[in-house]
């Protein structure tokens, strides 16, 4: 059947289909609607007014809003603290995505065999993904208190001396992404374990009778059937790292000198501190385009892997 | 053979308590350091040896010097209003994309899908101009509107409701049940452990959410746990009064934490459904 008379049909499916009866017609966009209304007031909307106030100055008093094209995105790429917070979000992802994943994927080879011993340790590994940000940046801000927090007070018995973790403008980023990654290392490893659940038993004792090792098992099979699940956890992870800003405004509100400065920070920061609404809506805007570009391509890779039934 | 599996075992036993008593050291801490009689910060703070007699004197001072109260029942309210409205737009949507056939169809699920990736804090810019308009800025709905509609619900319960035979819903709309009964009597109870998966997922979340409810809010009568630990937090180390900040914590996590030690598996899989469907 050739295109055009196949959308023939569908016209005519679809003419015969809207004489049949009104009701049934409106029943789905009615019961969509409500669902709808939320996501066009909290998600479409706000995304194409971002992309208009990006391209307008901020109406002040009398003063109405004055159009300015892309003078935004123009002060922004200027400003250093947005540079600075580009670079900062890049290594933050590279440093925190990878090492939580790898952790994540040991920790669930490791803990794979469920008994009573692996699901306790299983659960202190997961735990950390159930308490807020907040808390987790609450109960690190004493383990990186210079002098007596918890890391300096043992590592002094080491020998080392004091570290400002947090004050340190070369070190302050690697803290962060230290407390990031045992928040979420738990959270990946139950997919990886959930993952692991999903590989045939008939796969890996063929590969045991073919005489494979457990490196080669574990090389050969368990981990190109788990590309699919990789694949899946690195999109989540990466759009954590691009929506996780808790800890940045707890502990170090971007500093010192803007070397914890991450992009959504610096809308925070140039929303309510510098009240640069077209700078902050340049930013959202980007990191809106940065988040679909992640997810796209994270979702082709994932479609590769596996065949969903829609 | 056997014996060297054996110290196989044993070893793996042993780095792996190591390790995970590594991973818990912040919680360790925190239950040690809140029942430590003392009132200052001081070199012994880090110490994660219990050598005193436990005071629950860091829990009233932080139990004082914020009004958790009210934080709280902000908090359930929030949390609770949230699930409650969700579960009523999820079901809807999800059956709707599981079950009938109608034009759009594929454009519309693709539109929903839009909000897995820009989750509502990415827009707090126009979303915050949204509420002050709509004259919902500093009111526990602002906190909540934004996430009345969830993709990622929708998107569990159509998988959930496709799954569930057909047969069932015909078998019920021939003895005359009407779309809303068939929804609540057939397919709604089967669908409980993703619904369930879902409300443990969405709970958590917004429990723990920070920046949003701190964008959206201004006086302390509309503050959530999370915003009034975090300034709690800030206030009291000016002071270093690290039992009071561990105590605060522990105030904060304690009923998810609780809830989780009770059910841990149910926790553990709603997480891995959350991801899997």
């Amino acid at each position: 059947m050739n295109v055009a008379d196949r959308s023939l049909r569908r016209l005519t499916e679809w003419r015969s289909a809207k004489g049949f009866r009104v009701r049934t017609q409106l029943k789905p966009y009615l019961l969509l609607l409500p669902a709808f209304f939320f996501l066009t007031m909290f998600t479409y909307y706000p995304m194409v007014k971002v992309l208009r106030q990006s391209m307008f100055t901020k109406p002040h008093g009398e003063r109405a809003e004055i159009f300015v094209g892309a003078g935004n995105y123009a002060r922004m790429f200027r400003d250093m603290a947005f540079q600075k917070a580009m670079k900062n979000n890049g290594l933050y992802a590279l440093g925190t995505v990878v090492p939580s994943i790898v952790l994540a994927l040991a920790l669930a080879l490791l803990l794979n065999r469920s008994n009573r011993f692996n699901n306790f340790i299983r659960s202190l590994f997961f735990f950390p993904t159930l308490i807020p940000l907040v808390a987790a940046a609450g109960l690190w801000w004493f383990f990186f208190f210079p002098g007596y927090g918890l890391l300096d007070y043992y590592l002094a018995k080491l020998g080392f001396s004091e570290t400002h973790w947090l004050g340190d403008s070369d070190i302050a980023l690697y803290s962060l992404m230290l407390l990031t990654v045992w928040k979420n290392a738990g959270y990946y490893m139950v997919f990886f374990l959930a993952g692991l659940q999903g590989i045939p038993q008939d796969v890996t004792e063929a590969a045991v009778i073919e005489g494979a090792n457990w490196w080669q098992q574990l090389r050969y099979v368990t981990l190109p059937l788990l590309r699919p699940t990789t694949a899946f956890v690195l999109v989540i992870a990466f759009m954590q790292m691009l929506s996780n800003v808790d800890h940045v405004i707890v502990m170090t509100k971007g500093g010192p000198q803007n070397s914890t400065n991450l992009l959504l920070f610096y809308i925070y920061q140039n929303l309510n501190e510098f009240y640069d609404v077209g700078k902050a809506s340049a930013a959202t805007v980007l990191n809106v385009v940065i988040l679909l570009a992640v997810s796209i391509v994270g979702l082709r890779v994932l479609e590769r892997g596996i065949h969903y039934e829609i | 053979m056997k014996s060297r599996k054996r110290v196989l075992a044993f070893v793996f036993v042993m780095v792996m308590s190591a390790v995970a008593f590594f991973w818990s050291t912040p919680f360790i801490w925190m239950m040690i350091t809140s029942f430590r009689p003392k009132l200052y910060g001081g070199l012994d703070m880090a110490s994660l040896w219990p050598d005193f007699s436990p005071s629950l004197i860091n829990f009233k001072l932080a139990w004082e010097s914020a009004p958790f109260l009210i934080y709280y029942m902000n908090t359930v309210i929030v949390v609770l209003g949230i699930l409650i409205v969700q579960l009523v737009t999820v079901s809807f949507s999800g059956y709707v994309f599981a079950r009938l056939t109608f034009p759009f169809k594929n454009t519309l699920f693709y539109l929903f899908l839009l909000q897995l990736m820009i989750v509502p804090p990415i827009l707090i810019v126009p979303n915050l101009s949204t509420l002050v308009k709509l004259g919902l800025y500093d009111t526990l709905l602002g906190i909540m509107a934004p996430y009345f509609a969830s993709a990622f619900g929708t998107f569990l319960m159509r998988q959930t409701f496709k799954t569930i035979p057909a047969d069932f819903e015909e078998a019920a709309i021939i003895d005359g049940a009407s779309f809303f009964q068939v929804l609540w009597h057939v397919l709604l109870p089967l669908a409980r452990p993703a619904l369930t998966a879902f409300g443990i997922v969405s709970v958590v979340y917004h429990w723990n959410e920070y920046l949003w409810p701190l964008m959206v809010t201004s006086s302390p009568s509309t503050r959530t746990l999370t915003i009034g630990l975090a300034s709690f937090t800030q206030a009291a180390e000016g002071a270093s009064e690290w039992g009071v900040i561990a105590a605060g914590t522990v105030i904060v996590i304690l009923p998810l934490g609780v809830a989780f030690i009770a059910f841990q598996k149910q926790f553990v899989n709603s997480f891995m459904f959350s991801g899997i469907k």
